[in-house]
């Protein structure tokens, strides 16, 4: 195989965002009629890398070459002209145009006038659904295809041209199984006519079942490939992580105190069910799990924006239940949401202002907002999680990531909750930030914060958390104490294997 | 059933469904309260309505094509005052003087040129400046509305031409002229939306628009001729309906463009773009002009058309919200 | 990491306008963008004042601002509604209905009465429409657009479609929130400003403000901070037909007698002064303060153009031109590039 011509080759890629090296020297080819996987943790840089493969960033340096011809990306449009087909995560379909209006979107075959040529489109639709072999037509509207079949018309697009490269990102992250079986024959069929697949996945099933070979990046540097026959979980995984880590801080400095927060038996429809767990003052219990594996949904609800269909919710050994966020707060849950920009913060106001929000109802003066108390509660907590802003005044969409999310986190503090839930704490954020944040929240922890932490990175869950619960598709599979966790056993519990060892 | 498709029927047969329960209704009420010794849904009668409609009908069609693009077009009641001034106008401007019966292409021609120069303008300022549709054609509501009186200040424009009116009263096959019009457009903007790449185009970028930049779909000219076709029809409206009249108030037009957004909206057009159906629009247009007949068929004041579809379109809203609620796991925001 | 670089990244990221402290760590150009429209304002006046002398006259300027109020009025819970992000088009016929509704109940239940009921009665159709796009989250343009069709109707049944007038017009007291002076000023401009202040100061200084900014600056992260952002738009509504209705008691006491389209088109033009006025029609930036400009500058380039010897109408135009060109700037500030990048 390795003596056949790459379809697509990546060479030396660099780039560099200020202040991160997002991409180091990247190497990498996928060779004709071959599932190449891309692996490596969040923020390893794959996505970065896909961004330089379709024209949405200019490397600082390196090579794009194709059919041993180095272009130039300017978009995914011309990409697509060069062979290389992008099927995303977040799919771009017009969901009240047909499925064949949507595999031509942009180059509707036309007659005389502008006119359509249906009959064209049509054949030329239905010849390509054939090879696909899916339940629908080219006159179906895609709003009414279930999300696998939308996605199967994302591939088809791949297929209006010559393609010689085709990258799946995270394909399977809303399919059923059964849905996977037709995704895996489609990729099965394009490898059979000579295309080179890229696919994307944290799924370790997915990946020894369908791929050739594996690439791995870690810390925006390629660190090696293996070949998926010869290899084992262990080994990529031991490739995607790269160093031992230092799992001693996890062991608690401090007294665990009493149980803050219990959850039993807690269902919400579809999106997790029968959660069982306890959080304790002092301990940081750490979530960890795929995207879509119902973390966040779970916070939510705690938080009162999600109303469970079953389960109790315990707060000091009372049963409560949690009408709205306002509720939450008021029973001192205090939530640092996912999505910072859209959740998190109102990026047209000020530093202070978004700081104090949730709490601007008590701090009056007469009728009037307290203004220097909240000046004082923005001193305060600037110097205390060494927040860098010129000033309170200062906008908040015009802040780093880094001290974005530690504004985010101040407005909780300041409220003084009893249990402080926080998902993806440093996602999107520098280095030298996430470290800070990280030890924060191990210091809350020691104050006798009871601390939810949500993540997708496993350096990070390891690393903060006393206990650890994997979650798989909405329900709990395995909970960790520190002593047994490792990233082995941890990234099987959360990629759906239940082996002996993860068991 | 798929989730949706039940809303989605509704939105597109509904408002059939609503005409045909108007026309029962107002039929039997007019029975029953013996308001009036005529039926209603007498010939005579309804053609009166398609031609009644025409207008407001005409300038609807546009705006669902407008709004299809996931644009608006607040500006339309204006441009159609506008172009009915120079519609009227130039038929006794000097230079065509001795041109007989001759002018009247040449005022309808520059009539619609008035609403296509209007319209782009619109349109090229969305395009380059990126500024919001509502906005910008909300400034050119006074803006056009300002020509309007600058024209001939607040002195209605007359004039009228014996032959125009003689066309504009005319009935083919039973229609008027006006009625052919509205039909003639309708079928046109039929197909210009469903069979032609600039059609598909527009609802692909009102559906999607980020999915159709990267398709490679130019935004921006296909906004444009949208405008231009709004603009255009606008005029067109006024052209059938000043030619019999044969004089224009500087403030004719005034509130179209809520009568017409109405209109577009009972017909289903959703909100943010990408779905609608001038045919629907059509029916909307219908189902206010019976509306408006048939509350003074049995009597009511006919003053409580404006309560009565203010009420519907609330109601359509709501019930468009009953059916797409989602249930208990939809997030509490 | 160079904080400098940070801070030019987040100058590219989606950003709005910051109702406090604007003024720290901008660049001439920005300034220049975002205070724009006052810097338009004073070369109007300037220009003005050059063309005619009358023109910063005091009885003059008095007579713009008085003729202003009612437009002015309904501007400032306007101003609410947008900051909340949403839109209102029933301002115009609500406000019709309430100078109707006054007039008839002064000469039915006497003013003392008539005035708090006429109130009542708009304030409900306010909290009508705040129920729907707030609880029920309908969406506000058509919502209104609907309230419009609806209280114009309401409006033509309730007077019978004819005009309305106060019988005895030399006889009651009901003029003098029209028509009277205090302390030398006009009674229509006291209440514009005493509303005006005091709306300012609850959007600037209270919690409430605080959260009506939040909500229109974003919503989810309002509800994510645990506050009621349906509460939080019914209120700006309740508030919207409060001055409304305050409108109305202007309009009817200054004439006494009312045609029932008296508001018609008034919507609009109330929109326009306050986008003129800086607000996003996505909510979450504007203020009072910017608002009143924006319904001063619409005053002072009808007054303006009038005094130059143009056309009443003239204003139309020059409204039109500036509220595009004052949007195009403000946006054009935050993406940093003149042209819209729409291919």
């Amino acid at each position: 195989m390795s003596t056949q011509k790459p379809a697509l080759r990546l060479e030396g890629i660099l780039k560099t965002f200020p202040g991160v090296r997002a991409l180091d020297n990247v190497s990498f080819s996928v060779i004709p009629g071959e599932v190449h996987a891309l692996m490596g943790e969040n923020g390893a840089g794959k996505s970065t890398l896909m961004k330089v493969l379709g024209g949405l960033y200019q490397p600082d340096d390196g090579q794009i070459i194709i059919d041993e011809q180095p272009v130039v990306m300017t978009s995914p449009l011309q990409a697509k002209s060069k062979g290389i087909v992008f099927i995303h995560q977040e799919l771009s379909l017009a969901e009240e145009l047909t499925v064949a209006e949507n595999i031509y979107l942009g180059e509707l075959p036309h007659k005389s006038f502008g006119r359509v040529d249906w009959k064209k489109l049509h054949a030329q639709t239905d010849s390509i659904l054939q090879r696909l072999k899916v339940g629908f037509n080219a006159k179906t509207r895609v709003g009414e295809l279930s999300i696998a079949n939308q996605q199967m018309v994302e591939i088809a697009r791949a297929l209006t041209v010559e393609a010689k490269a085709v990258i799946f990102d995270e394909p399977t992250a809303s399919l059923t199984d059964a849905e996977k079986v037709v995704l895996f024959d489609v990729i099965t069929d394009l490898k059979s006519h000579g295309v080179g697949i890229i696919y994307i996945s944290h799924r370790m099933e997915e990946i020894f079942k369908i791929t050739d070979r594996i690439s791995v990046l870690r810390d925006g540097q390629y660190r090696g490939t293996l070949n998926t026959a010869e290899t084992t979980d262990d080994e990529i995984t031991q490739l995607m992580i790269g160093r031992k880590l230092d799992l001693s801080r996890n062991a608690s400095h401090h007294e665990v105190g009493d149980v803050a927060l219990e959850v039993r038996e807690l269902s919400c429809g579809a999106l997790f069910k029968n959660i069982d767990f306890e959080v304790r003052r002092g301990e940081v219990v750490g979530f960890y799990g795929l995207v879509g594996a119902g973390r966040t949904e779970i916070a939510e609800t705690l938080f009162g924006l999600r109303e469970p269909t079953a389960g109790q919710i315990y707060l000091d050994g009372a049963e409560v239940t949690i009408h709205s966020p306002a509720d939450a707060i008021a029973k001192g849950i205090s939530l640092v949401p996912e999505d910072r920009k859209g959740q998190g913060l109102v990026l047209g106001m000020n530093c202070r202002d978004n700081m104090t929000l949730p709490q601007v109802e008590g701090l009056k003066f007469g009728p009037f907002v307290a203004e220097t108390d909240e000046v004082a509660i923005f001193d305060k907590y600037k110097e205390r999680l060494d927040i860098r802003t010129p000033g309170w005044k200062q906008t908040v969409g015009n802040l780093s990531g880094g001290n974005q999310q530690k504004i985010v986190i101040a407005k909780w503090l300041s409220m003084h909750p009893s249990i402080l839930i926080v998902d993806e704490p440093t996602r999107g954020i520098d280095v030298g930030s996430k470290s800070e944040i990280h030890n924060l929240i191990r210091e809350l922890a020691s104050q006798g914060y009871a601390v939810i932490v949500i993540s997708s990175e496993m350096p990070e869950v390891l690393h903060v958390s006393d206990r650890i619960i994997a979650m798989y598709s909405g329900e709990i599979m395995r909970t960790f104490t520190s002593d047994e966790v490792t990233e082995d056993n941890l990234i099987q519990a959360i990629s759906g294997i239940t082996s002996n060892r993860a068991a | 059933m798929e989730p949706g498709t039940l809303s989605t029927f509704l939105k597109r047969g509904a408002i059939w469904g609503f005409i045909v329960f108007e026309l029962i209704f107002f039929s039997l009420a007019g029975e029953f309260l013996s308001f009036s010794d005529k039926a209603f849904m007498d010939l005579d009668n309804m053609l009166l309505l398609f031609k009644q409609s025409a207008p407001i009908g005409i300038i609807a069609v546009g705006m669902t094509i407008i709004m299809i693009n996931g644009n608006i077009d607040l500006s339309v009641g204006a441009t159609y005052a506008l172009s009915a001034i120079v519609l009227l106008d130039s038929m006794t401007w000097p230079m065509f003087a001795g041109m007989g019966n001759a002018v009247i292409p040449i005022a309808w021609g520059l009539a619609l040129l008035t609403g296509v120069v209007l319209g782009a303008l619109n349109g090229l300022i969305v395009w380059k400046t990126g500024v919001d549709a509502f906005i910008v054609t909300l400034g050119a509501m006074l803006g056009y509305r300002g020509l309007v009186f600058m024209y001939n200040g607040e002195q209605p424009t007359s004039h009228l031409n014996w032959t125009l009116v003689d066309f504009a009263e005319a009935q083919f096959l039973g229609l008027h002229t006006a009625t052919w019009f509205l039909v003639a457009v309708t079928a046109a903007v039929w197909f210009l939306m469903n069979k032609t790449v600039h059609g598909r185009n527009a609802y692909a970028i009102g559906d999607n628009r980020a999915a159709a930049t990267n398709a490679g779909i130019r935004v921006g000219p296909h906004m444009l001729i949208n405008f231009m076709i709004i603009g255009f029809l606008a005029s067109l409206s006024a052209v059938a309906f000043y030619s019999e009249s044969g004089s224009v108030n500087p403030n004719d037009g005034e509130l179209y463009e809520l009568w017409v957004i109405t209109a577009v909206v009972l017909g289903g057009t959703k909100l943010t773009g990408g779905a609608g159906s001038v045919l629907s629009t059509l029916g909307g247009v219908l189902a206010i002009q019976l509306l408006r007949k048939g509350l003074g068929h049995i009597g009511a004041d006919t003053e409580t058309v404006n309560l009565a579809i203010g009420i519907i379109l609330i109601a359509v809203l709501l019930l468009d919200r009953q059916l797409n609620i989602k249930g208990k796991e939809e997030l509490r925001v | 990491m160079s904080e400098l670089t940070q801070e030019k990244i987040g100058l590219k990221s989606r950003r709005r306008e910051q109702p406090v402290g604007r003024f720290s760590n901008l660049k001439l150009g920005e300034i220049l963008a975002r205070q724009g429209i006052l810097i338009a304002f004073a070369l109007f006046l300037i220009g003005f004042t050059i063309a005619n002398d009358r023109f910063l006259a005091p009885d003059n300027i008095m007579g713009v601002v008085r003729s202003s109020a009612i437009l002015g009025v309904m501007a400032l819970g306007v101003t609410f509604v947008v900051l909340s992000g949403n839109l209102d088009l029933s301002v115009g016929s609500m406000m019709s209905f309430s100078t109707i509704v006054v007039l008839d109940l002064h000469d039915k239940i006497g003013p003392v009465l008539a005035i708090p009921a006429m109130f009542a009665m708009t304030m409900c159709l306010g909290a009508l429409i705040g129920f729907l796009v707030g609880y029920l989250r309908l969406n506000s343009l058509i919502v209104t657009l609907g309230m419009l069709s609806a209280i114009h109707g309401l409006t033509l049944t309730y007077s019978g479609g004819k005009n309305m007038d106060i019988a005895d017009k030399e006889g009651t007291w009901f003029s003098v929130f029209g028509q009277s002076d205090l302390v030398g000023i006009p009674v229509p401009i006291l209440i514009f400003a005493l509303l005006a202040s005091t709306l300012g100061i609850l959007l600037a200084k209270t919690p409430y403000g605080r959260k009506v900014y939040a909500v229109g600056g974003n919503g989810l992260a309002a509800t994510f901070s645990g506050i009621n952002r349906s509460r939080v738009v019914f209120t700006c509504y309740v508030l919207s037909s409060f001055c409304v209705a305050t409108a109305g008691l202007l309009q009817a006491s200054r004439s006494l007698g009312s045609q029932n389209t008296v508001g018609q088109g008034l919507e609009l033009e109330v929109l326009a002064a306050v986008i003129l006025g800086g607000a996003s029609l996505m909510g979450g930036s504007g203020t009072i303060f910017k608002t009143v400009i924006g319904v001063l500058i619409l005053g002072f380039i009808q007054n303006g153009l009038l005094l130059v010897g143009l056309q009443f109408y003239a204003q139309y135009i020059v409204t039109w031109i500036i509220i595009i060109l004052a949007v195009w700037l403000d946006i054009a500030a935050k993406r940093g590039k003149l042209w819209s990048p729409i291919a």
